[in-house]
């Protein structure tokens, strides 16, 4: 993370964040520090930094979350047109600028979230009537089948929308950078309260791994533990593509990377995931940043750039 | 006894079909409780009902006399554990985290600890599955019976009451069979588990069982203990194949085997073949003949295409008989399985042979006699046993099925048709010098083809023992004949 913040159009030695650090919890340092570099630090490179961990981890989380629910290691907010649904609700937000009064700034995390899961259980609901055995195949084709449906209605939005919707195309694209720390709140608590719901369900997760019949027979209330995860997985994915849009790879990589590191057990696993998820979009963003500096690129073409390959060597060592 | 599981008029529908049809039946703690039926019989469906895995629908289960509904899935899994059919198996978890997964039910809390005693738990289910020295390993490294003991253990770990097992021995090997359900049965006895196991192997599930039930149409056919359900005949009506029942070689449980349907065709006695020389005598059949024998080889029911009758010197001693007679025809390429191997000091080139085939039946009937130890049974008792080589060997061979009833009889009826032939040969016991019943190591052999002609019995009173009684008589008098007179022979 120091790094993340250190590295940058301009750069600031370790030494120098961790004065600044130390001087905003009141102990001041011997040298004054410049106050561009106070700027810089506080109100664009940190939060950038914690919004990339908290969406690289709620991602992954929910992907983990995903593959071990649905036994299905193809599964993840983006295979299953989760991300897609949510940002058909964020970009319905931005377009009509909707302000639901209660919630006001977290409008848009909430309406996300709300798309977000309602695209699940549509999915899960149809490829139930496909196919009861609710087989991988059939949830990915009707994951992709959703998926490139909000994508035309996305689309179709732009498309109507003309030029004042520039934010929306920028958001699409996948983006950490500036949005500043009332982003970076706005995910806390989703991040919150999706972790905790996963994470209470460890060893539930655990036990769906055999399938659940065996999860009943241990005495999984398998309806109860089964929606919980499910909701927990949405929340995290719609807050974070609320906050920064449509970054693939990371949900469907970061867990498998850990998986064949440290084995299946969601114990492990969960906590694990959230850390390396968090860690890789924030390497991710810097990436992004500085590659073709002074210009960015979008986060999404990094993490899949990295995860990608990375991914297919190591399923072919697995399998060799 | 207190009853552990009460199921009452339990009926259940798949949509339209009806699956159960009022299934009534109770177990007992400690009892080990097998359901046997043909595939579609509601067996499954029955032990998802018992597991709360279906709704029940009409009629009332009762776990401890407290209707399975009103217990939550914890308190279920405290109490009942299952073994399922198959399982999927979760890749890369290791033995241990399988079955760490067992004590699910005894935890609490949102983050709750690995206590002691779930650890002793686990480590005690490893133990008994014989599964500690794997419990590192990724369970899809094993193979399906170790998998099978694996989810075994999990099940065990939950520290159960009551086990729901849905054939258990499914993907396991023989040993690996009659292991896991020694064990079943070793821990109802000490622990006082009880077993609900669902069998496909009407075998297996009357050796380990206490009571069974049967369920043919989604309906209780019957239920009782394996001697009381295995009929014959119920058998046959439920499974729709034929079976016979026997008696287990060493336990007091019944055995049935299936009777493949395969056409015999009765070749008659004319398939017999007889080659002598003067080491031995060798009748050989193209089929095999089911064989009551008190040969050296190949004593009592057996089945076999070679009936060996060999000459061994008078002096012939051996420790071990059989295994000298056995390596004997093992030199002469005989299959030692489907041999029958007497031993004689007479020389066989005096066999005597009669066939026998008025009266409708088929029979022949081999006999070498030798009287140099000849005994008056009912003396017996006076004298010291001596052992030495015996000397009236008796080979019938009948064309026909015979009973086992129709065994026994044909061996008392040809021992008396012997005894009367020694009579009236004049056969003295030299130690009392009373008239000769038979000699000290006398054996027999009555062979049918088990085909053709069916016979109940074989007495006196039957065809069949009429022709024996005739034909032994007959040819034991020709053999005690050509005896005498090999032995005026040689004077």
């Amino acid at each position: 993370m120091l790094l993340g913040i250190s590295i940058g159009a301009l750069s600031i030695p370790f030494s120098t964040i961790i004065e600044i650090f130390l001087a905003q919890i009141g102990i001041a340092s011997k040298h004054p520090i410049p106050d561009n570099l106070v700027q810089i630090v506080l109100a664009i490179r940190l939060p950038r930094v914690v919004l990339a961990f908290f969406v690289g981890a709620a991602l992954s989380l929910a992907g983990a979350a995903f593959q071990g629910l649905l036994k299905n290691p193809l599964a993840d907010p983006y295979t299953l047109g989760v991300s897609s649904g949510a940002s058909v609700g964020a970009v319905l937000v931005l377009f009509f600028h909707w302000q639901i009064p209660f919630f006001s700034t977290f409008t848009l995390p909430v309406v996300s979230v709300a798309f977000g899961i309602a695209t699940l259980f549509l999915v899960l609901l149809f490829a139930r009537k496909v196919d009861r055995r609710l087989s991988i195949e059939t949830i990915i084709l009707t994951g992709i089948i959703f998926s490139a449906f909000f994508s035309a209605l996305i689309s179709l939005m732009i498309a109507l929308s003309g030029e004042e919707l520039r934010q929306v195309i920028g958001w699409l694209m996948g983006s950490v950078a500036m949005r500043g720390w009332n982003y970076t709140l706005m995910i806390a608590p989703f991040f919150l309260i999706g972790s905790v719901l996963l994470i209470a369900n460890l060893r539930e997760l655990n036990a769906f791994a055999f399938g659940e019949a065996v999860a009943a027979h241990i005495g999984v209330d398998v309806a109860k533990r089964k929606l919980a995860i499910l909701i927990g997985a949405s929340l995290l994915t719609g807050a974070a593509v609320a906050v920064s849009g449509a970054i693939g790879f990371v949900g469907l990589v970061v867990p498998h990377m850990v998986r064949l590191v440290i084995g299946p057990n969601h114990r492990l696993l969960l906590p694990l995931s959230l850390l390396y998820g968090g860690a890789f979009l924030v390497l991710a963003d810097l990436a992004a940043r500085t590659i073709i500096s002074p210009r960015e690129l979008p986060i999404g073409v990094i993490t899949a750039l990295i995860g990608a390959p990375l991914f297919a060597y190591l399923f072919f060592k697995r399998k060799t | 006894m207190s009853k552990m599981l009460r199921v009452k008029e339990l009926s259940y529908r798949y949509g339209t079909k009806q699956v159960l049809h009022r299934v009534s039946f109770a177990v007992e703690q400690g009892e080990f409780f097998g359901i046997l039926g043909p595939n579609g019989s509601g067996k499954t469906t029955l032990l998802k009902l018992l597991s709360k895995e279906l709704p029940l629908q009409e009629g009332e289960t009762m776990l401890n006399n407290m209707p399975l509904t009103s217990f939550s899935r914890k308190q279920l899994a405290r109490t009942v554990a299952v073994l399922p059919q198959s399982v999927d198996a979760a890749f890369g978890y290791t033995v241990k985290e399988t079955v760490e997964l067992g004590r699910y039910a005894h935890q609490h809390g949102l983050l709750p600890k690995w206590t002691e005693e779930d650890e002793r738990a686990v480590q005690e289910a490893l133990e008994k599955t014989g599964l500690l020295a794997k419990q590192q390993q990724p369970i899809d490294q094993l193979s399906g019976g170790e998998r099978q003991r694996v989810y075994l253990a999990r099940a065990l770990a939950q520290e159960p009451k009551l086990l729901l097992l849905d054939e258990p021995t499914n993907h396991m090997d023989i040993a690996q069979q009659v292991r896991l359900l020694d064990e079943l049965k070793q821990w109802t006895n000490e622990k006082r588990l009880t077993v609900v196991a669902i069998f496909h192997d009407l075998h297996l599930a009357s050796l380990y069982c206490d009571r069974l039930l049967l369920l043919h149409e989604g309906r209780v056919v019957t239920s009782g203990t394996p001697s009381e359900l295995m009929e014959e005949t119920t058998i046959e009506r439920v499974f729709h194949v034929a079976v016979r029942r026997q008696a287990h070689p060493a336990l007091p449980a019944p055995l049935v085997t299936f009777l493949p349907h395969v056409e015999h065709m009765s070749e008659g006695l004319a398939s017999i073949t007889v080659t002598t020389t003067s080491e031995q005598l060798v009748i050989t059949t193209k089929k095999p003949f089911k064989v009551l024998s008190s040969a050296v080889v190949g004593a009592g029911f057996q089945w076999a295409r070679y009936f060996v009758n060999r000459h061994v010197p008078k002096q012939y001693t051996s420790s071990d008989p059989e295994a000298e007679m056995k390596q004997y025809l093992r030199e002469r390429s005989f299959d030692v399985q489907q041999t029958i191997g007497m031993m004689t000091a007479v020389y066989v080139e005096d066999a005597a042979f009669v066939y026998e085939k008025d009266s409708g039946v088929s029979l022949c009937v081999m006999v070498t006699a030798g009287v140099g130890n000849a005994v008056d049974v009912t003396k017996a008792w006076q004298q010291n046993a001596s052992s030495s080589v015996g000397t009236i060997n008796t080979m019938i061979f009948i064309d026909g099925t015979l009973t086992d009833a129709a065994f026994v009889q044909a061996v008392m009826t040809a021992t008396e048709a012997k005894t009367k032939a020694l009579c009236d040969e004049g056969v003295l016991d030299p130690a009392t010098n009373t008239i000769a019943t038979g000699t000290s190591t006398d054996c027999i052999a009555i062979a049918a083809s088990q085909t053709g002609i069916e016979y109940a019995y074989a007495g006196s009173a039957t065809a069949l023992g009429k022709a024996i009684g005739r034909a032994v008589y007959e040819a034991t008098i020709n053999a005690l004949r050509n005896y005498e007179k090999r032995k005026g022979e040689r004077r």
